[in-house]
């Protein structure tokens, strides 16, 4: 068994937890002033509207910052494994911070597109990312996403 | 920051009067307890004054269960330990990073609430790591996590290495920040532990050895990483009226505890900025005082880029020119340089005082007492600690 630590899902937080059920990466959105917004809360950061929910995005990001890890800080922690934060495509202003799968650490910079691929654990979907393969490069999500 | 410049700068209202620090090192076998005794009461003797003058408590983050190690002790057993009446007490994390606990004793000072406020930091974290279980990680007891670690823990980015990290390669792919550049950060807290024989690692270290050094999370290696310890220091925060006689003093000129950017670690637009700059605009607007004043820097460095990140933030050099600055090494921020940094040792050789240690230090040097290391001279000092959204500075004066 690896090391695996799993948020507390909330009313607040369980689509983007949980939307992985569906393939679909949610992400909160104001329905009056249609910013989107993270982490999720039950009001609009902007226009303080409380008509504020999760909607679906593309699942498409770009990285904007990473690190090769190298410390296992756990005594069960497979290394090296690659942190990045990552900023949504449709969801401006929405940065993510997530682990990439199915990629080279040399490889890897700021600007290199990726697509969400969940790994699910339990009642969550995490959103991992791996770069954007010559064969879903047309926008959509990876049907592998859900595994 | 124009909200900040209102007409009363109530930080002068309290004064720094006394200092006290354990024995600060590896695996002491000496319980946080202990320590924080040690240097509460030479805190207190150091002021002039006794324990029965102490009627304020002060410390952060509070006692932590979750971190072993972390915060051994906190408001409730050093006050019964030692039998505080109190009227005034604070311990909590959620405040400008670890010097907060440092602003919340001045605001209770200046509000009245006390005259003569013992504030504490104590860590065991030496002694908490063992050979399977790190110190201090997020996420390893099994709970379920929440708050702000649950959008960086369950993905692996469990330390705080990780997530400073993605700041220090976003800045090198900006900016063009070398390895070699950072290295001097390390190098030159080495080279000031040397003249402190209080600092845990004392010999020599090179430039080959910090770049062929395992790498932790990249870009930090191990030498950009600090040293976890056991230790405690403690300060007097005293009403400024109040301390006729009392030896020697040291002002606070003004305090930056701002944060207006986002409470997060991922969310800035800009991730090569965090809330030093917030806080670092907020202590300028409080004072006459520039960087060019600033004889000595005690800045963050829990990991060498976040000491990067305070300069910038502070101004010693223009917006992401961190890296040709330390080109020049020993002549920015050596003893005899431009700003010597760290003249303790810092966290990254002197071990992990949690912000407390640059606290220390700093009253150190402006009241003459730093031996083997003294910055000749030193009338201003600014202290900085925390990172990411964590953040909280301090401009200090010698009494003058």
């Amino acid at each position: 068994m690896s090391f695996q630590a799993l948020p507390e899902v909330t009313d607040d937080t369980a689509a983007f937890w949980e939307g992985g059920v569906d393939g679909e990466l949610q992400i909160h959105r104001c329905h009056r002033c249609a910013i989107w917004f993270h982490p999720p809360a039950p009001v609009c950061p902007e226009c303080l509207s409380r008509e504020v929910g999760p909607a679906t995005t593309s699942g498409r990001a770009v990285v904007q910052a990473f690190t090769v890890n190298f410390q296992p800080w756990a005594p069960d922690m497979q290394v090296p494994f690659v942190l990045a934060v990552v900023s949504v495509d449709d969801a401006p202003g929405v940065q993510l911070t997530t682990r990439l799968i199915d990629v080279d650490p040399v490889s890897v910079s700021v600007g290199l597109p990726v697509e969400v691929s969940f790994l699910h654990v339990e009642d969550v979907y995490l959103p991992l990312f791996r770069p954007v393969s010559a064969a879903s490069g047309n926008g959509a999500v990876s049907e592998e996403g859900t595994s | 920051m124009s909200r900040y410049l209102g007409q009363r700068i109530g930080e002068r209202d309290a004064v720094i009067s006394g200092i006290g620090r354990s024995t600060v090192g590896r695996k002491l076998g000496r319980t946080g307890l202990s320590l924080t005794v040690d240097a509460a009461l030479q805190a207190i003797e150091d002021a002039g004054l006794t324990r029965d003058d102490i009627d304020g408590l002060s410390t952060y983050p509070g006692i932590t269960t979750a971190s072993p190690g972390m915060s051994p002790n906190g408001v409730n057993d050093v006050q019964d330990a030692l039998r505080l009446r109190l009227n005034w007490f604070s311990g909590g994390s959620e405040t400008p990073a670890q010097l907060g606990a440092v602003m919340n004793a001045v605001a209770a000072v200046s509000a009245g609430l006390a005259n003569h406020v013992l504030v504490f930091r104590t860590v065991t974290e030496s002694s908490a790591q063992t050979a399977t279980r790190r110190a201090s990680v997020v996420g390893s007891g099994g709970d379920r996590v929440s708050g702000i670690m649950q959008w960086m823990v369950p993905f692996h980015a469990v330390s705080a290495a990780n997530w400073v990290g993605m700041y220090a390669q976003r800045y090198m792919h900006e900016f063009g920040l070398t390895r070699r550049q950072l290295g001097e950060i390390p190098l030159n807290q080495r080279r000031h532990a040397a003249l402190y024989d209080e600092a845990i690692f004392r010999d020599p270290l090179t430039m080959d050895d910090y770049l062929n050094a395992r790498m932790i999370s990249y870009p930090l290696g191990l030498y950009d990483c600090d040293i976890p310890c056991d230790g405690s220091c403690a300060v007097i925060v005293s009403r400024a009226d109040a301390t006729p006689g009392l030896r020697k003093v040291v002002r606070i000129d003004a305090i930056g505890s701002a944060l207006t950017g986002r409470n997060s670690w991922d969310q800035r637009s800009d991730l090569t900025e965090t809330a030093a700059h917030d806080c670092a605009k907020m202590l300028w607007s409080r004072t006459d005082l520039t960087v060019d004043d600033v004889d000595t820097a005690q800045l963050y460095d829990g990991f060498s880029f976040l000491t990067i990140t305070w300069l910038e933030a502070l101004g010693f050099f223009p917006k992401g020119e961190a890296g040709p600055w330390l080109d020049d090494g020993a002549a920015r921020i050596g003893l005899g340089g431009e700003v010597p940094l760290n003249t303790n040792g810092g966290q990254l050789s002197g071990g992990r005082l949690h912000g407390y240690g640059y606290l220390y230090e700093a009253c150190a040097q402006l009241r003459g007492e730093a031996v083997g290391r003294q910055v000749e001279g030193a009338e201003v000092a600014v202290v900085g600690a925390g990172g990411g959204p964590l953040g909280g500075c301090l401009l200090l004066t010698q009494d003058r």
